[in-house]
């Protein structure tokens, strides 16, 4: 493999889904025309509102789903359907339930050993026992656990297993999708330090998909904001949170509460007005003019294309 | 009766029955409420916010009940009242908001049919007149084409939108006291601001108390006056939203100060709590959080801390601050 500065290049990716009304059939665009990179050891944080098309870029560049069409290269190496599953053996995902993600009739031992056998990552049975007790302990679960099913355990704790088994084959790349939002405040602290100290530890590079603007923020180095299916602003964590340029940006930061009552009181939110639309009957142009304070004739004309704003610093906007 | 609160609870508790044994749900909340004012109930899942909620609501299951203390509704104790008198308070003196907008509606009627439900209910309107009140609320909440979404089922609706009419139909009847409970929960960033936004300026127009029930600290902070802040069914802690952000007097509420990512602790490593949730079922002798307490004393495990006042408006219940008390008296 080459040594490539990219870890992940995601480029033009397009991820169509068809939707039959009647007799006709039409594409629900969920992702559309998407490029990114992810760096070796890097987190790149991925936001936006549901039904943005967050997870599903997380999806499309583990082929869960098959590309429209664009590509996906890891280390170099474009991502098909012949070679994904020696590639998912360096990529790997962490699911947003820890309830619905892990097989009830699963032991925790199983589960985690999956990907082993998947792999054949092991000789005997013992090595492979030895793996999953090892890879208990580095996710703060006891070993003496390992006979238990997952209805067992708590949420904190079932995503600590989701987590584990993501780690089973050694990944250098895990997709997050919204590790952290089915968990309570006080347990959410405890899982992302462990997302920290173990991209420390083994070099991990995390796409990381959340909604919660003040999780993204602090375990990111970048952070790119999606909206309706089009990426709309890219850059360095503490550049977007403190100087979005995007109009939706700036509008999706002002509109988190934030934890503190003397600043919540003298901030000015700017409220949107109205509903995200449809992705089935999306506006012309720019997808966010319907809501834009500043949309002009232009804007309804053409998708503004991604330009540099200088160090990285990417914004799709005509008037911005 | 005379009373400066429009609600006042006193060591409720309520419980529930179930096949591993009673629960007790709510454990001695104590607070008052004035008109016009904002109270927020944080806490994690299990640490009885919503059975608070529903207790003042007399909307449990049928498993739970209430079996102890006083609901004081104007001085009146609701806990006392009968089913039809229970009928009565809900909508026209008290009306709730849930979490999920998608569930709470009838998705077999349409929006203008469960709005005017309500308000021929609770008010002397006739048919004509309840349609026009339908339509009013739901300009007031900010619906476009209110006309025409009276004829609409809920299913027609966004998220958004259907919490909007949640609220129209929970203000139809001008209550007292609106309990909202998780009401963003389910909703996107930039709708939840809408509906913040919404939820404050129809207080300011109708003068009613808000309660806000939610684990989410920052609407917390943009919203309440005053906050209580529970776990494992009792009170940690009450006081104005400064009280408890500022000057946080329980150890629960510190650590949970803490855990959270904010813009000023950006880049530094996250304090978390340690441990995992409370078991209702398997309660600890003395204070609820000591398990997960890292400054839990041998005091802690044995007795359960009794509520002590920290500021004039500030109450909290833990031993670390009459462990204070007793040295600075003695010093």
């Amino acid at each position: 493999m080459s040594d490539n500065e990219y870890l992940l290049e995601v480029s033009h990716l397009k991820q169509y889904f068809p939707i039959r009304q009647g007799f006709k059939t039409i594409p629900l665009k969920a992702v559309d025309d998407v490029s990114f990179y992810i760096k070796p050891g890097e987190t790149l944080g991925l936001v936006g509102e549901s039904g943005c098309g967050k997870t599903t870029v997380g999806r499309s560049i583990l082929r869960l789903y098959t590309p429209t069409s664009g590509s996906v290269k890891f280390n170099g190496e474009e991502v098909t359907a012949d070679n994904i599953h020696r590639l998912r053996k360096e990529m790997q995902m962490v699911f947003q339930d820890p309830y619905s993600s892990l097989d009830p009739r699963m032991t925790v031992e199983d589960i985690i050993g999956e990907p082993l056998d998947v792999h054949k990552l092991y000789t005997t049975k013992e090595e492979r026992r030895q793996k999953v007790l090892e890879l208990m302990e580095t996710v703060g679960l006891n070993a003496e656990h390992a006979m238990r099913y997952a209805h067992e355990f708590s949420g904190g704790q079932r995503q600590r297993i989701g987590i584990a088994r993501a780690l089973a084959v050694d990944p250098k790349f895990i997709v997050c999708d919204e590790p952290v939002s089915a968990l309570d405040v006080s347990i959410q602290a405890q899982v992302v330090n462990m997302f920290e100290d173990l991209q420390k530890e083994r070099g991990l590079a995390y796409l990381f998909i959340a909604h919660d603007l003040l999780v993204v923020q602090h375990i990111s180095d970048r952070i790119a904001v999606m909206y309706l299916g089009h990426l709309m602003e890219m850059a360095d964590a503490d550049e977007l949170m403190n100087n979005p340029i995007h109009p939706y940006t700036a509008s999706l930061l002002s509109a988190v509460p934030i934890p503190d009552p003397k600043t919540a009181r003298a901030s000015q939110r700017i409220v949107l007005e109205g509903d995200v639309p449809s992705p089935l009957n999306m506006p012309s142009g720019c997808p966010f003019r319907t809501r834009c304070r500043y949309a002009t004739e232009k804007c309804a004309q053409e998708m503004p294309p991604l330009t540099d704003r200088g160090d990285g610093h990417v914004v799709a906007c005509w008037n911005k | 009766m005379d009373t400066k609160y429009v609600l006042e609870l006193k060591d409720l508790r309520t419980s529930f029955t179930t096949d591993k044994g009673e629960v007790r749900a709510v454990n001695g909340v104590t607070f008052t409420l004035e008109p016009g004012k904002t109270l927020g109930i944080v806490g994690e899942s299990g640490s009885g916010k919503s059975v608070t909620a529903y207790s003042i609501m007399q909307i449990l299951s049928a498993n739970g009940k209430i079996d102890g203390g006083e609901i004081l509704y104007k001085g009146d104790d609701l806990t006392k009242w009968n089913k039809k008198q229970m009928a009565e308070f809900r909508g026209k003196c008290c009306s709730i908001i849930f979490q999920d907008p998608m569930t709470s509606l009838n998705p077999v009627f349409t929006i203008g049919y469960q709005l005017e439900e309500a308000i021929l209910l609770h008010t002397n309107r006739n048919k004509k007149e309840a349609k026009a009140r339908a339509v009013e609320m739901l300009t007031l909440v900010g619906v476009n084409e209110p006309e025409k979404r009276v004829e609409q089922y809920p299913h027609e609706l966004s998220g958004g939108m259907r919490q909007r009419v949640m609220i129209a139909m929970a203000l139809a009847c001008e209550p007292d006291i609106l309990i909202a409970d998780e009401p963003t929960t389910a909703l996107d960033v930039t709708i939840q601001a809408q509906i913040l936004e919404l939820i404050k300026d129809l207080q300011k127009q109708l003068g009613m108390a808000v309660i806000i029930v939610t684990h989410d600290l920052g609407v917390i902070a943009t919203m309440c006056d005053e906050i209580i802040v529970m776990y494992g069914g009792r009170v940690c802690e009450r006081g104005t939203a400064d009280d408890i952000f500022y000057s946080p007097a329980h150890e629960y509420t510190k650590g949970l100060l803490r855990s959270i990512p904010t813009t000023e602790n950006n880049g530094e490593r996250l304090v978390p709590i340690g441990g995992t949730p409370i078991n209702l079922l398997n309660m600890p002798k003395g204070c609820a959080f000591c398990p997960r307490c890292d400054e839990a004393m041998k005091v802690c495990l044995d007795q359960v801390p009794e509520e002590i006042k920290v500021g004039d408006t500030h109450y909290a219940s833990c031993w670390m601050n009459i462990k204070k008390m007793y040295e600075g008296g003695k010093a």
